[in-house]
């Protein structure tokens, strides 16, 4: 577990962000960027690891931190609209008021992926929460092998980051592959679930990292897919998502069979959780 | 789209392309010797929904869209193909009639063969025609689980 940051020695306490930026990413999406209250410490988090996002008089919800781990001073979280609190805190503006208590969870294994090939599934919203790492692992690029990402959305409309995908394609030393479900006669790009880009990702599967986020189903299927590959159960690494309330492994509203994903995850390896993939409702 | 060209190089394509790889020599010899080699500017179709489905496409570089066309409704890509698939199976079904469009979105590099006499092959003998089928039959499920997924809405969750 990764205990609540040093920084914030009261977990529940939360602290007063204000929104610097907001940027609409898609139809039901958008990217806000929040600054800390003067004097406060900066949040340094891990990649992969969440924030408790709080609008007063709406409710809390759990929202991955999406942003540079090297900037720590502008706390970014890309929301979907998916009910009640999470519009509310999409639709924000610029000056308004957001609590923050956090960072809380499990980060990706950026450590165990040092001199391994990695590769990368990120399905709809999935994308956001894998962000940082990608910016970690380019940063220090020459400690890992051969960079795979593949992300897949339901449409052209539903990718997020257009600008930072741009950038990435562009590099040569990572093969960024978008997908969508289905398009119009205006995409030129590919068609079809994500896990038909994975025969064309080059990569050792005994010396591979994978890391895969998005919706359950999407992310067991990728999963499965990898495993078909030859990469170990437990050299893939999936971000959980259950609703929360309390986030530091209290309450019991986010267990997975017998883990608290607040607690133990969001981030777990794919061997201890594919049992319950197998079982859970989905 | 380019006109056919017989390439000598077609039966090694064909052998080395990874839908025949590892098939019996002599068969992929024989299919060698009916292929041939045709090049597709974007925006060019392969198969188009509704034409008799006279030929059996083999891809090697590019991309091809599989598109579904419904009155009132923008053309919709439900399928990207490139390098090392192939295009379609209507070729081998009765009444041999194409049920989609197949467009290409980037210059595309095809083996075609001619649907008529790739069948006379496969009932003259009936175990190619088996064997054939046993690598068909594998991309058919993949595309049709694939549909399935898309169905689901992976990323409606
Ligand atoms: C660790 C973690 C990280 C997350 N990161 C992000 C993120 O980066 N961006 C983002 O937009 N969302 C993220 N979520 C999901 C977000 O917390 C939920 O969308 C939100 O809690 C929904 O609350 P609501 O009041 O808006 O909707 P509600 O009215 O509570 O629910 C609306 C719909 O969303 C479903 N839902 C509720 N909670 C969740 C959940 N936790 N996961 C999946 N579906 C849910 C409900 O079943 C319902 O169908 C994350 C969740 C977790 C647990
Ligand atoms: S949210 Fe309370 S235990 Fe995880």
């Amino acid at each position: 577990m990764n205990a609540p940051s040093l920084e914030t020695p009261n977990p529940w306490l939360l602290a007063p962000y204000s929104v610097q930026e907001r940027k609409a990413e898609t139809a039901d999406t958008a990217t806000i960027v929040l600054a800390p209250p003067t004097g406060h410490p900066p949040l340094r988090f891990e990649p992969g690891q969440f924030n408790m996002l709080y609008l007063f008089g709406v409710g809390e919800i759990p929202v991955s931190i999406c942003g540079d781990p090297t900037d720590p001073e502008h706390v970014v979280h890309t929301i979907r609209s998916a009910g009640r609190i999470s519009a509310a805190l999409g639709g924000v503006t610029t000056g308004a008021t957001v609590g923050v208590r956090g960072p809380y969870g499990t980060g990706w294994p950026i450590e165990e992926a040092t001199g391994k090939d990695v590769v990368i599934v990120a399905g709809g919203l999935g994308l956001p929460p894998l962000r940082p790492v990608l910016l970690e692992m380019l940063r220090r690029r020459d400690r890992y092998g051969r960079i795979e990402i593949i992300y897949g959305a339901k449409s052209p409309r539903d990718l997020v980051y257009y600008d930072q995908i741009q950038a990435w394609r562009a590099r040569s030393d990572l093969r960024f592959q978008t997908t969508v479900d289905t398009a119009g006669p205006d995409w030129y790009g590919d068609v079809g679930v994500v896990t038909t880009r994975l025969p064309d990702s080059r990569f050792e599967p005994k010396n591979t990292i994978a890391l895969i986020c998005g919706p359950e189903i999407m992310m067991k299927l990728a999963a499965q897919a990898l495993v078909q590959r030859g990469v170990d159960r437990n050299a893939i690494w999936v971000s959980l998502e259950r609703n929360m309330k309390c986030a530091i492994g209290l309450c019991g509203h986010c267990q997975f069979g017998s883990d608290f994903v607040c607690r133990d995850g969001p981030v777990v390896r794919y061997g201890t959780v594919e049992r319950a993939f197998a079982f859970r409702e989905l | 789209m380019t006109a056919d060209s017989a390439s000598p190089d077609v039966p090694l394509h064909l052998a080395r392309h990874p839908f025949f790889r590892g098939m019996d020599p002599d068969f992929v010899a024989r299919l060698g010797a009916i292929a041939y080699e045709r090049s597709f500017e974007p925006g060019a179709f392969l198969v188009r929904e509704g034409d008799p489905a006279e030929e059996f496409w083999i891809l090697f570089s590019g991309k091809v869209a599989i598109e579904i066309v419904l009155p009132g409704r923008p053309r919709t890509t439900v399928q990207t193909l490139g390098s090392g698939d192939i295009v379609g199976w209507s070729w081998l079904i009765e009444p041999f009639i194409s049920r989609f469009d197949a467009r290409a979105v980037k210059a595309t590099r095809a083996l075609g063969i001619r649907a008529a006499s790739l069948r006379s092959l496969l009932n003259d003998d009936p175990t190619d025609g088996y064997h054939l089928l046993l690598r068909l039959l594998p991309v058919i499920a993949e595309r049709l689980e694939n549909t399935q997924l898309q169905l689901l809405d992976l990323h409606g969750a």
